[in-house]
């Protein structure tokens, strides 16, 4: 009869304790880099979060990036992780309106965010409420060999007539003075963002983003007169539409090509092809319009909360921990960009350093064309830039067509 | 000739008729399958085509709107263009497939391992094949680049002019698509009777006679089969275009599959209804090529 007491006493010890242990909440986490510098970064902080946390179980899936694009419409509606990344501005918008991505302005009320992530609010922010919360950012600007300039004797230009004697020295001594791969179009767009955020400023460039000026408008033609300068010269790489951006760092690595309008993303690129950190430098895309204040081009990865996820309580929590400024600084030492958060530190690396410099001082950070304007319309600009660069006296007709595509767009 | 089993007023009640449903019995099954998989989704998408959907919230009813905006869509006509292009110069692959198998059906020793190397092209996937061929139309390093190098000519970018990238890319689907053709006709040959060419030859039948009027009549089932794969595999071309162009330049290669699935599918595409517009054009081409190959066939079946 002990020995029963005994027994039945033990065994449910041992059931309480087993089933204690399966208490740990589970937390899915969902990332789209499978690059090694991004992919260990976000297991480093995964890691980190764990630790700190013993009592969420996180389960983290990172898959390709082209892949994640497909599958967020199909995982969003059925079988939705608690947390996934992907981009802010209008590339997040149709999710917002379909009511798919969780409002997350009580995670920035808590955390102080609206002030330390002051610069990117507006890009996560639809109709006066924040749906994400961004983790990493990268300049854009000009990456340039300094080695063929200090040998051509050019300096880094900083306004526009600068910038067209440096390509016409550069054309004259045989090196395609800007190299570019516009196959997969978002490259061309770089461009014309820069351009058009010089010459006309950062609010016409959103109105024109957000469908407000036409393509028409004669702003913008401005923007594609400044354009055809550099075409017309023949300043851009041949036969760049059929190049994508890796292809064309091939002339910029072995000096057919002397400046590259890139994102702080390629440096990487650059040096795998065998370039070291003496050989190029940066600079900020030059001066066009005078007196138009300087906005820069900062495009965001952030990470959302889908609606149908289980577990919102914890994933609010890897929200509020992944924009802390010491684990900004360590994720953003290992992929070799910005951090969001103004208190966190800036890795000790040249491009890094400029990139901070650049961006902090920016009068407005621009996302990128392809997530500033919306979807359709973006698809169509862009090829409607690849079709400028090949083809510049068609101007009026793109421009025309464009304008088209905005009014259905945008009704 | 088998007779086939017919209703009987004799035959009363249906344990006498089982026979009779015997043929319906096997073909059941699979056409259960085909009723669920290829024709509710056809109307399917024809019904979606009359709404505008993002594909992620509510779809909206807007009627014949997205086919009013796709015939004054100048994509949709680039794409139209192209497909017909396709479609002609895709036919090219029958008599150079049927060529190649005259060629072929030789008995000597190895010509067995020459037909494989001839077919290879099929085999390969054919995302492959397009991969393969951009970096042979490559200006920069490309092996077409270095021929024309090598004669004195300066390098064409053919993917990236507009008025010879659909033509550089067929170039490229010929090239699977033959050695399939080749294959067809390899069997065809196989089965000519031989009898006949030796009647002919006493005739003094000899060459390109021979073939017109005595070996392609024969070869009329593998030339039909030929045609039919071929025209549908032109309408359907989509794996190139992707890999190759993605469209481009500006959307110059474009072709109704590709279009479509660039308006539903892609990064920057989240019109479905728009989309399933586009997909009902095509089906409605391909009916008229369909119908015409069914008659056909039913009318082959007819005489025999």
């Amino acid at each position: 009869m002990y020995n029963k007491i005994k027994l039945t006493l033990v065994s449910l010890l041992s059931v309480i304790l087993i089933s204690s242990a399966s208490f740990a909440r589970d937390l899915v986490i969902t990332f789209d880099d499978m690059n090694p510098g991004p992919k260990a970064a976000f297991e480093n902080a995964i890691a980190k979060f764990q630790k700190e946390n013993p009592d969420i179980n996180v389960i983290a899936n990172n898959g390709d990036r082209e892949e994640h694009k497909a599958a967020i419409r199909n995982f969003l509606i059925a079988d939705a992780p608690d947390v996934t990344s992907w981009y802010p501005g209008n590339r997040m918008r149709p999710f917002v309106k379909a009511g798919l991505f969780e409002d997350v302005s009580d995670v920035w009320d808590a955390n102080n965010f609206h002030e330390d992530l002051a610069a990117i609010k507006p890009t996560m922010t639809i109709g006066g409420r924040q749906w994400g919360v961004p983790y990493s950012y990268y300049q854009w600007g000009v990456y340039y060999r300094k080695d063929i300039f200090d040998e051509l004797g050019l300096f880094e230009p900083n306004t526009w007539v600068q910038f067209k004697y440096v390509c016409d020295k550069l054309k004259e001594n045989g090196i395609t003075p800007i190299t570019i791969g516009t196959k997969y179009l978002w490259t061309a767009a770089g461009v014309f963002d820069y351009i058009n955020l010089r010459t006309n400023g950062y609010k016409v460039h959103n109105d024109l983003t957000a469908g407000k000026i036409k393509y028409t408008d004669p702003r913008i033609k401005k923007t594609f007169e400044y354009w055809a300068e550099l075409v017309n010269a023949g300043y851009f790489l041949e036969n760049h539409s059929s190049m994508s951006w890796q292809d064309a760092v091939v002339p910029f690595a072995n000096g057919e090509a002397a400046m590259y309008v890139m994102g702080n993303f390629s440096v990487d690129a650059y040096k795998n092809a065998g370039l070291s950190y003496d050989q190029i430098d940066f600079f900020p895309f030059p001066k066009i319009t005078p007196g138009v204040p300087r906005a820069e081009e900062a495009p965001a990865d952030a990470f959302f909360i889908p609606t149908n996820a289980k577990n919102k309580r914890d994933a609010k929590k890897w929200l509020a921990f992944v924009a802390r400024p010491d684990v900004q600084t360590e994720w953003n030492k290992t992929i070799g960009q910005l951090p969001i958060n103004s208190k966190a530190q800036v890795a000790d690396d040249k491009f890094i350093k400029q990139g901070f410099e650049t961006l902090n001082s920016a009068a407005g950070l621009a996302q990128f064309y392809d997530r500033d304007a919306v979807a359709e319309m973006a698809a169509a600009g862009m090829e409607g830039f690849q079709e400028f660069m090949m083809k510049p006296d068609r101007l009026d007709k793109i421009l025309k067509r464009l304008d088209k595509i905005q009014a259905k767009v945008y009704k | 000739m088998e007779q086939t089993v017919r209703f009987n007023e004799n035959k009363r009640n249906y344990s006498e008729n089982k026979l009779a449903f015997a043929p319906l019995y096997f073909l059941l099954p699979a056409i259960i399958f085909f009723l669920i998989y290829v024709i509710f989704p056809i109307f399917q998408s024809v019904w979606i085509s009359f709404y505008e959907w993002d594909g992620l919230g509510e779809a909206q009813w807007v009627g014949l709107a997205n086919y009013v905006e796709l015939f004054d869509d100048e994509y949709f006509y680039t794409s139209l263009k192209n497909n017909f292009i396709w479609l002609i110069m895709y036919l090219l692959a029958v008599p150079m497939g049927l060529f190649i198998a005259l060629f072929l059906n030789q008995v000597v020793f190895g010509i067995r391992f020459y037909k494989s190397l001839f077919f290879f092209p099929f085999v390969i996937s054919q995302v492959v094949v397009g991969l393969i061929f951009s970096w042979f139309y490559n200006p920069n390093f490309g092996l077409l680049a270095s021929i024309f190098l090598s004669i004195g000519l300066e390098p064409i970018a053919i993917l990236s002019d507009e008025d010879l990238v659909t033509y550089g890319i067929i170039f490229a689907g010929l090239w699977p698509q033959i050695a399939y053709c080749m294959i067809l006709y390899l069997t065809g040959l196989s089965n000519v009777s031989k009898d006949l060419m030796e009647a002919a030859r006493l005739d003094g039948a000899k060459g390109l006679k021979m073939l017109w009027h005595v070996v392609l009549p024969q070869l009329r089932p593998a030339t039909f089969i030929s045609v039919v794969v071929t025209v549908i595999g032109a309408l359907r071309s989509f794996d190139m275009v992707a890999i190759m162009t993605e469209g481009g330049p500006y959307g110059s290669s474009n072709v109704l599959a590709y279009y479509m699935y660039e308006t539903a599918l892609s990064e920057y595409g989240f019109r479905l209804g728009y989309g399933s517009a586009i997909a009902t054009v095509l089906f409605f081409i391909m009916l008229v090529y369909i119908g015409y190959f069914l008659w056909r066939l039913y009318k082959n079946e007819r005489e025999v």
